[in-house]
């Protein structure tokens, strides 16, 4: 019988959300580290009982957590995350040289050809691997050692990586998204690391088509098509088709192209889904109204709303906060900061909360157990 | 013995009470208490003082016979109260946050 899990991490703490694959009633557990700001979850595509979450906060500093069950009991592992070297320093907000500091992990990448492999994406931006479960990190040097590196800037979140892609089809090559740095491409394995910016602009930027400093929000890839890239920018949707090297942007129709989350239907790699934000000023949907916009390809969108709140909605949906199931019929999940979790299991078509009341979602992640 | 009293969220990550015993060896410090509490406790390492540095984290503060002792150098002898298990070493988080 399958079954749906969706792993929430939230501003206080982190949640598991399960269902069989008619995904209509929902068992909510948690909250798990409760009190505690968790960043992400996710779980291993080989093991799905291996499962990560990444608690940081001012007080404790960076912890790991790993699940060997599904998330029904958790361990500590390593949460000693040095970087290689002697750091240096990137660019302040004011743009004065600031030293490397390691804040916390704002995404788990489970690698989808060793249950022992994964990699974290950390503040400030440095790629971080473990090959033995969490319990030790390695810096991949690489990325923070860009030529660029010391001209990277923060964005109003820290200087995160938030956004990691490995290729299923080629372990050499992987992807990574830095606010406010852009988005790069490796092809060994991560040891070295080229901008892949060209047709992004900026326009808070001196010059706005510059190598760095974009805010790339997220980036998603659908696993049949990787070579094809799509990317929620700080404004504007953008496409590449050759793997970064060209984006061009497919914002078309949209009420804004400001906002953080973007995903790839799971049977379909042209179907993708944005939640369009009114403005960086105004961090809440367009006109009160939380709308899902889906398109085949990008340019030409298409509003959902059946089910979701079409007034006197104000909340947001952070970078991490969507995901998909791979069920027959694709469901599509993200989360708000004002504690909803919704769901649709019918490609977007219609909407219904999970759960209403969680505090501010930080990370959605879905996994399809077969 | 050293008693140490943690903070809730510790409690919670260590899966012990509000307050542990541990042998120390040699002088009672904060660092031979800390090292002393991570060694029997490893999931507690990098909570309360940073890794590479062993700074103490800046939300967290260490009291003891009601003083604050967070700004006396690691190595410093604590109150023989402490040294001796009279009074507990309480590593206290900040009052803050929402």
């Amino acid at each position: 019988m399958s079954q749906v899990r969706v792993l929430v991490g939230t501003h206080k703490g982190a949640f598991v959300l399960t269902s069989d694959g008619k995904r209509k009633d929902w068992k909510v557990e948690g909250p798990h580290f409760g009190g505690l700001e968790i960043y992400h979850v996710k779980g291993s595509p080989i093991e799905p009982n291996r499962i990560y979450a990444s608690q940081a906060g001012d007080w404790f500093g960076q912890v790991v957590h790993r699940s060997d069950d599904g998330g029904v009991t958790w361990e500590a592992v390593g949460n000693d995350f040095k970087y290689h070297g002697t750091p240096g320093t990137h660019q302040w907000y004011d743009g004065t040289p600031h030293p490397w500091e390691f804040k916390r992990v704002w995404h788990f990448e489970p690698s989808p050809h060793d249950v022992d492999t994964v990699f974290a994406g950390v503040e400030d931006a440095a790629l971080f691997k473990s090959t033995d479960g969490g319990k030790t990190w390695a810096e991949l040097s690489g990325l923070r050692e860009h030529s660029t590196g010391s001209q990277w800037a923060p964005g109003a979140g820290g200087l995160c990586l938030h956004t990691i892609i490995l290729d299923p089809r080629n372990p050499e090559r992987m992807y990574t998204a830095i606010s406010a740095a852009g988005a790069f491409r490796s092809d060994d394995g991560g040891k070295t690391w080229k901008t892949i910016t060209k047709g992004l602009k900026s326009d808070f930027l001196p010059n706005p088509t510059a190598e760095v400093g974009h805010c790339v929000h997220h980036v998603a890839m659908h696993p049949s098509n990787p070579n094809v890239l799509f990317m929620q920018k700080h404004w504007d949707v953008m496409r590449s088709d050759d793997a970064g090297e060209n984006w061009r942007e497919v914002s078309g129709n949209l009420p804004s192209d400001f906002g953080f989350v973007i995903d790839v239907h799971a049977h379909d790699p042209q179907t993708i889904y944005v939640v369009p934000i009114k403005s960086d000023s105004e961090h809440y949907p367009p006109d009160g109204k939380l709308r899902v916009y889906r398109s085949k390809g990008g340019n030409e969108w298409e509003a959902l709303t059946k089910g979701l709140p079409q007034k006197d909605c104000y909340v947001n949906v952070l970078r991490d906060a969507m995901a998909v199931d791979t069920m027959d019929e694709c469901g599509i999940y993200f989360g708000t900061t004002g504690g909803q979790v919704y769901a649709s299991a019918d490609s977007g078509d219609t909407w219904n909360a999970i759960v209403r009341d969680l505090p501010a979602v930080k990370s959605v992640e879905v996994q399809t157990l077969k | 013995m050293v008693r140490v009293k943690l903070p809730y969220h510790l409690q919670q990550l260590a899966h012990v009470g509000s307050e542990i015993a541990v042998e120390v060896t040699g002088a009672v410090t904060q660092r031979s208490i800390l090292d002393a509490l991570e060694a029997k406790y490893p999931m507690l390492r990098g909570t309360i003082r940073e890794h590479e540095s062993g700074k103490r984290r800046a939300y967290l503060r260490f009291f003891a016979c009601q003083e604050d002792l967070s700004h006396e150098p690691p190595d410093a002898a604590l109150p023989e109260a402490v040294a001796k298990g009279e009074e507990p070493f309480m590593i206290v988080g900040a009052i803050a946050g929402g």
